[in-house]
């Protein structure tokens, strides 16, 4: 693991940070204003995926492990709102979003015992073979989960009021695009207070230096089952986010190459950092969705990105940037 | 009784195929620890390059007047998909995977996961999105009566290729001086390196010949079942199991998980179809949570 310390993010006070995420968060927010519907929706999907990317590096960028399984609750969320709307009839969307944690919190607590005794390509290894268990089950039973062909989900009920009847293309673009753009910045408020918390110190003294941390007299067991399952739960709010979004959940969404684009996301926005698996998750949902619109090859020109971007840029986009601005201001005479 | 012995055909018919994929697989990780996850991709690329390759024998021979293509043709080119992976392992190991060694396991596998995406779009990018068949193999081998129901000759080729492949492999490993070099190395890289043992070279062979069990594997599947895009993935996923199940780098391991994955593969697509794969990645999960290094691993 050595090798993945060499960059460190400079410490900046919370405040001036703020004061850089300000001029980006007024973008978003006017984003429905200036972009059309399509942009719109893509950002929304955007936005989702990061919530998801952010759950994810919790494990690998906090507390060093790389799970290869995170596809199981970013599906266990989506189905758990498709279940909650076929069988009990649920429209909320806020009911719809604390089934999802319900659901999330039961399966990453059980993985969790599981995979968190083990690290490195173990951990990877055991997160993906479990994650598959839910993929064959979703894909097999297709009486409870339709299979191949997947749940349908219609448009759901925001705070009880805001309903999608009608066009569906406008409520998704306007009503629920700030519906997710707040659980976004929800969760990444509260990620940051995880990450910058005794607890989140924790982890990374534990992804640091395992041994050390346990002299230190922290339960290495029971910190990274902890966050094994908050990573989890995020994973999970993504996935109930993105069911209204999409309309229908099938099983790809639990295949383990589905994690293997959440991995993707955190390695191209760069996993050392915060913000970065948000970029990487945005940028990537962009280039997939040309790519997919310019050529029927475009996993050959993601996967391209992908050993180009390990093999020369691995700190990512946020770390390459942070790299040349300290490289700059270093430059700079005092 | 028939109905007996035919399914264990079956099962060391699906272990044959199985052992050949994980096999190599573990031979890489062993050697060089990596875990290739394009490795079921270079499977599907030697299935597609047999099935291409006597679909071209057989098209040819058609257009030519000749009735058929002889069968000693067809079966000289089986083994093509095996070369050409075997091909592509020695290109991308030093291009590719030789910059990775010294640094996080994290890369190895980012690196090896867009190599499957890659790979998965060269095939669809030379064959089209089709399944190709190379059936003409396997109908020419006609079926063999068991008891009072048909069983395809074929199928008894296959189980032979895994087998002698098997034992090949042992004898290679075991009793030649090539096989110590590459233990040796797979025990200490660096102990070996300093005793004038060239690890590069160790490393392509090693991938190379891992290679080359995938694209066999491939090969000899190809022309009882089509090569279809989406194969590679779910080749890796089972391979996967029985590594994990026999132990990472072990190819006694590999070779008993191949044998216990094909059994239980057998069993639960006739008795329980609906969580056959289900069970069989609990089963990998069980042994990871009993047996970290899996039946036969080193930890």
């Amino acid at each position: 693991m050595s090798t993945l310390t060499t960059v460190v993010a400079p410490a900046r006070s919370p405040m001036r940070r703020l004061w850089y995420a300000a001029p980006v968060l007024v973008a978003l927010v006017a984003w429905p204003w200036v972009a059309d519907q399509y942009q719109t929706i893509l950002l929304a999907y955007g936005l989702v995926m990061a919530i998801a990317a952010l759950g994810f590096n919790l494990l690998l960028g906090y507390t060093g492990l790389l799970s290869f399984g995170h596809s199981a609750y970013f599906g266990v969320g989506a189905y758990a709102v498709a279940m909650m709307v076929k069988y009990l009839g649920v429209s909320s969307m806020e009911l719809h979003l604390l089934g999802a944690v319900v659901a999330s919190v039961l399966v990453t607590a059980i993985f969790g015992v599981a995979c968190v005794r083990y690290t490195r390509i173990f951990f990877g290894i055991l997160t993906m073979a479990l994650s598959q268990v839910l993929w064959s089950l979703a894909f097999k039973f297709f009486w409870v989960t339709g299979g191949t062909d997947g749940l349908r989900v219609p448009t759901p009920t925001l705070l009880g009021v805001v309903t999608g009847k009608g066009d569906k293309i406008a409520f998704l673009a306007h009503a629920y695009y700030y519906y997710v753009l707040v659980l976004f910045l929800l969760c990444v408020a509260i990620m940051w207070v995880i990450v910058n918390s005794p607890f989140g110190r924790a982890l990374q003294a534990i992804r640091d230096n395992e041994t050390r941390a346990q002299f230190v007299g922290i339960s290495i067991w029971r910190y990274r089952w902890i966050a094994f399952l908050l990573s989890g739960v995020f994973t999970g709010v993504a996935g109930a986010l993105w069911v209204p979004l999409n309309g229908l959940t099938t099983p790809d969404i639990l295949h383990w190459t589905f994690s293997g684009k959440i991995v993707f996301m955190a390695v191209l926005g760069g996993f050392r950092t915060f913000v970065g698996p948000i970029v990487g998750a945005v940028v990537y949902n962009y280039l997939e969705s040309y790519a997919v619109g310019y050529t029927v090859y475009w996993q050959l020109f993601l996967g391209v990105i992908l050993v180009v971007l390990v093999l020369s840029l691995p700190t990512g986009i946020v770390g390459t940037i942070e790299r040349m601005l300290a490289r700059r201001r270093e430059a700079a005479p005092r | 009784m028939d109905i007996a012995l035919i399914h264990v055909f079956n099962a060391l018919l699906y272990a044959s195929v199985l052992f050949l994929i994980a096999g190599g697989l573990s031979l890489i990780y062993g050697v060089m620890r990596i875990v290739n996850l394009a490795h079921g991709n270079l499977y599907a690329f030697g299935a597609y390059v047999s099935a291409w390759a006597i679909g071209y024998a057989t098209a040819t021979a058609a257009g030519g007047g000749t009735p058929a293509a002889p069968m000693w043709l067809l079966l000289a080119l089986l083994p093509a998909g095996a070369v050409a992976a075997a091909a592509a392992g020695a290109l991308l190991e030093p291009t590719l995977l030789r910059p990775f060694y010294r640094r996080a396991e994290e890369y190895q596998l980012l690196v090896t996961f867009g190599l499957l995406m890659i790979i998965d779009d060269v095939i669809r990018f030379l064959w089209g999105p089709y399944p190709l068949s190379a059936s003409v193999v396997f109908e020419n081998f006609g079926s063999l009566t068991v008891g009072e129901t048909l069983y395809p000759t074929y199928n008894f080729v296959v189980i032979g290729v895994g087998a002698l492949a098997a034992v090949f492999l042992w004898a290679f490993i075991y009793r030649t001086r090539f096989g110590v070099v590459l233990r040796a190395t797979s025990q200490d890289m660096r102990m070996s390196a300093a005793l004038g043992v060239n690890v590069n070279r160790v490393y392509v062979q090693a991938f190379t010949l891992g290679c080359f069990m995938a694209g066999l594997g491939g090969a000899i599947i190809v022309p009882s079942q089509s090569a279809v895009l989406g194969m590679g993935v779910d080749a890796l996923i089972l391979s996967f199991i029985v590594v994990v199940i026999g132990g990472l780098g072990s190819l006694e391991g590999a070779l008993l998980g191949a044998l216990i994955v094909g059994i239980v593969r057998e069993v639960g697509i006739t008795w329980f179809p609906e969580v056959e794969l289900a069970v069989l990645y609990l089963m990998a999960a069980a042994v990871l949570l009993v047996r970290p290094a899996g039946l036969f691993g080193r930890a």
